[in-house]
């Protein structure tokens, strides 16, 4: 018998775990870089929105705006929503390695489900926040004082922001086994998420019902503080500063920055744990 | 210590039993074979085996783990071929197996001579920075193998290895798998509805209607079912049949029952006394014995088996 190089796999532990995550990840940012078409094609989207619809629009709005320009308004928006298809898209691919059978080589492999969801929820989220590196460069046309302290503080809000949708779409397609079921259900999910968010139009004077849709969207505490952090770069009247990014209140009570960015993260996590709980089932 | 144990293993879908009471053992070291069609139960078994599905009664353990207690440490010592592929096509060969190197938690050093070896075992080392999806199906396949052996499992467990395959290709994976056994200190369990593959196995053990009907080596299962059997065509059948006790006539000719039918027929031929025009000899084959073990042939259970239209089942396990 020819001696074989034998190879003893050590018990489970954090390291190990983490090894998984890891190369989850890296799977799937080697996926993307093969596919650098679709990354680069995503930005159409954005680019639609601030360019086209901008443009058009604010030949409309030129007097309600006051000295802002409507595409620098929107700017922050489209920033946040633009992830909001990426880590979809990245979410959706489980489903794809479903389909493939890939997810099976994933499942039976001697470490936490967690760790494999942690994976691809991760992955989600950077591929999000590289793509949304292209779309803050868009930000240099539309007058936004990109300086590289406020390009920093976007990045990370929109990080947070992509790792909670990537945990929502995970959340989604657990339980589904097919791509085209999936098509259809993301596009339940995606339009009215970033329509109800108030990415591009203000909070201020909307009618009862839609501000109540828009406080119970999970995304309008992210575009929030990704429009704010803008304008407070912005010099501006107080009341254009008020009509154009009011405060988010709950019965009269301002909700603080802060505690915004902590919502989101919190329904992050939870969405997670009801994922990796929907993966952890056996037959 | 056996390689597999499986005792009074049941598994209920609803109201569906899928398997009814299993019992056996795989012993270390061996090559044993599951047969039975599809739908008899197999599948099931192996998904318990291999922890992907919780057993309703009964009790297993693979690699001296149990496989609801210890899942993990049954994961650690079990190479995973399925049925159908589960390699990432867009992925190169290397890439597929470091992805299942850093998955398995492989010591990083062992990683790159581990990855070499298996993939020189299989033939693939050329090819190993091609994407998968330019590879053929036997490829595919024996990628599979290979990174089923990444990790050095102490079982192997290949669910329908050859399936969907052509001929020449599903030999070639017996080439591989033979050597293999030779070549690696591993236990093969393997399953598989081609009778004529069942011949490769130590052992076997035949599954029908979530039970167990027969279990032993291919040669004490074809000897159960009977003897080999010699026809012969001659120029006088009536004075054959006279002189031959127990000999029945047939449309192919002349037929007798014997032991040992290779040292039976030139005995024949010098004392028979009639000119003998053909001979020929068949020994039981596998087929036989499914068929004597449950009473119809495998093929048969196939057409029957599943209950899908035609245009559905035309392209199952071929994925």
């Amino acid at each position: 018998m020819t001696t074989i190089a034998a190879v003893a796999i050590p018990r489970r532990s954090i390291t190990l775990d983490l090894r998984a995550v890891k190369i989850v990840m890296q799977r799937d940012l080697i996926r993307t870089y093969q596919d650098r078409t679709r990354f680069v094609s995503a930005l159409v989207q954005p680019l639609l929105f601030l360019f086209v619809l901008g443009s058009g629009l604010s030949s409309l709005t030129k007097g309600s705006t006051g000295p802002i320009d409507l595409r620098t308004f929107m700017y922050p928006g489209i920033l946040a929503t633009s992830t909001l298809f990426t880590a979809m898209f990245s979410a959706m691919s489980i489903v794809w390695d479903r389909e493939f059978g890939f997810l099976r080589e994933m499942l039976v492999a001697p470490v936490r489900r967690s760790s494999i969801i942690l994976g691809k929820a991760l992955s989600g989220a950077t591929i999000a926040t590289l793509q949304g590196v292209l779309v803050l460069l868009l930000g240099f046309f539309v007058n936004v004082p990109l300086t590289p302290g406020l390009a920093l503080q976007l990045l990370a809000e929109v990080f947070l922001l992509s790792f909670t949708l990537t945990s929502l779409g995970l959340a989604i397609v657990s339980r589904i086994t097919q791509v085209q079921t999936v098509m259809g259900l993301m596009q339940v999910f995606l339009l009215p998420l970033s329509f109800l968010s108030g990415a591009l139009y203000p909070l201020s004077n909307l009618p009862t019902w839609l501000g109540i849709v828009v406080r119970l969207n999970p995304l309008t505490y992210a575009v929030h503080p990704i429009r704010t952090a803008v304008f407070d770069r912005l010099t501006l009247p107080d009341s254009v500063r008020a009509q154009l990014n009011p405060a988010i209140t709950w019965f009269g009570w301002s909700v603080p920055t802060a505690l915004q960015l902590l919502l989101v993260a919190a329904i992050g996590l939870a969405l997670f744990v009801v994922a990796v709980a929907q993966f952890q089932k056996v037959e | 210590m056996n390689a597999v144990e499986v005792r009074g293993l049941t598994k209920s879908y609803g109201a569906v039993e899928a398997v009814r009471g299993v019992d056996f053992d795989v012993r270390t070291g061996e090559t044993f074979g599951f047969l039975g069609p599809n739908g008899a139960g197999k599948s099931t078994t192996i998904k318990i085996l291999c922890t992907l599905a919780k057993a309703t009664g009964g009790s297993a353990s693979v690699a001296g783990f149990d496989v609801q207690r210890q899942r993990d440490d049954v994961r650690r010592h079990i190479g995973l071929v399925f049925q159908d592929t589960t390699l990432d096509t867009y992925l190169s060969a290397e890439m597929n197996l470091r992805f299942h190197a850093e998955l398995y938690g492989m010591p990083r050093e062992s990683v790159q001579p581990r990855l070499q070896q298996v993939l020189e075992m299989v033939g693939l080392w050329e090819r190993r920075a091609s994407k998968v999806l330019t590879f053929s199906g036997g490829m595919k396949r024996r990628l599979e193998i290979a990174r089923g052996l990444m990790h050095s499992p102490r079982v192997l467990v290949l669910d329908e290895p050859t399936v969907g395959l052509d001929p020449q290709t599903r030999a070639s994976i017996w080439d591989y798998i033979e050597r293999l056994r030779k070549e690696e200190d591993i236990t093969i369990f393997l399953t598989t509805h081609y009778m004529d593959e069942a011949e490769h196995c130590d052992r076997i053990a035949i599954m029908d209607e979530g039970k167990l009907v027969a279990l032993d080596t291919p040669a004490a299962l074809k000897a159960s079912v009977g003897t080999d059997r010699v026809t012969i065509r001659t120029d006088d059948d009536d004075e054959a049949l006279a002189r031959l006790p127990g000999a029945l006539r047939t449309s192919e000719g002349v037929v007798i029952n014997v032991e040992d039918g290779e040292a039976y027929v030139p005995q024949l031929f010098e004392s028979l006394g009639v000119p003998i025009t053909n001979v020929s000899i068949s020994r039981p084959s596998l087929d036989d014995v499914f068929l004597s073990y449950t009473g119809r042939t495998i093929r048969d259970t196939e057409s029957a088996g599943p209950q899908l239209p035609p245009f559905m089942a035309a392209g199952r396990g071929h994925r």
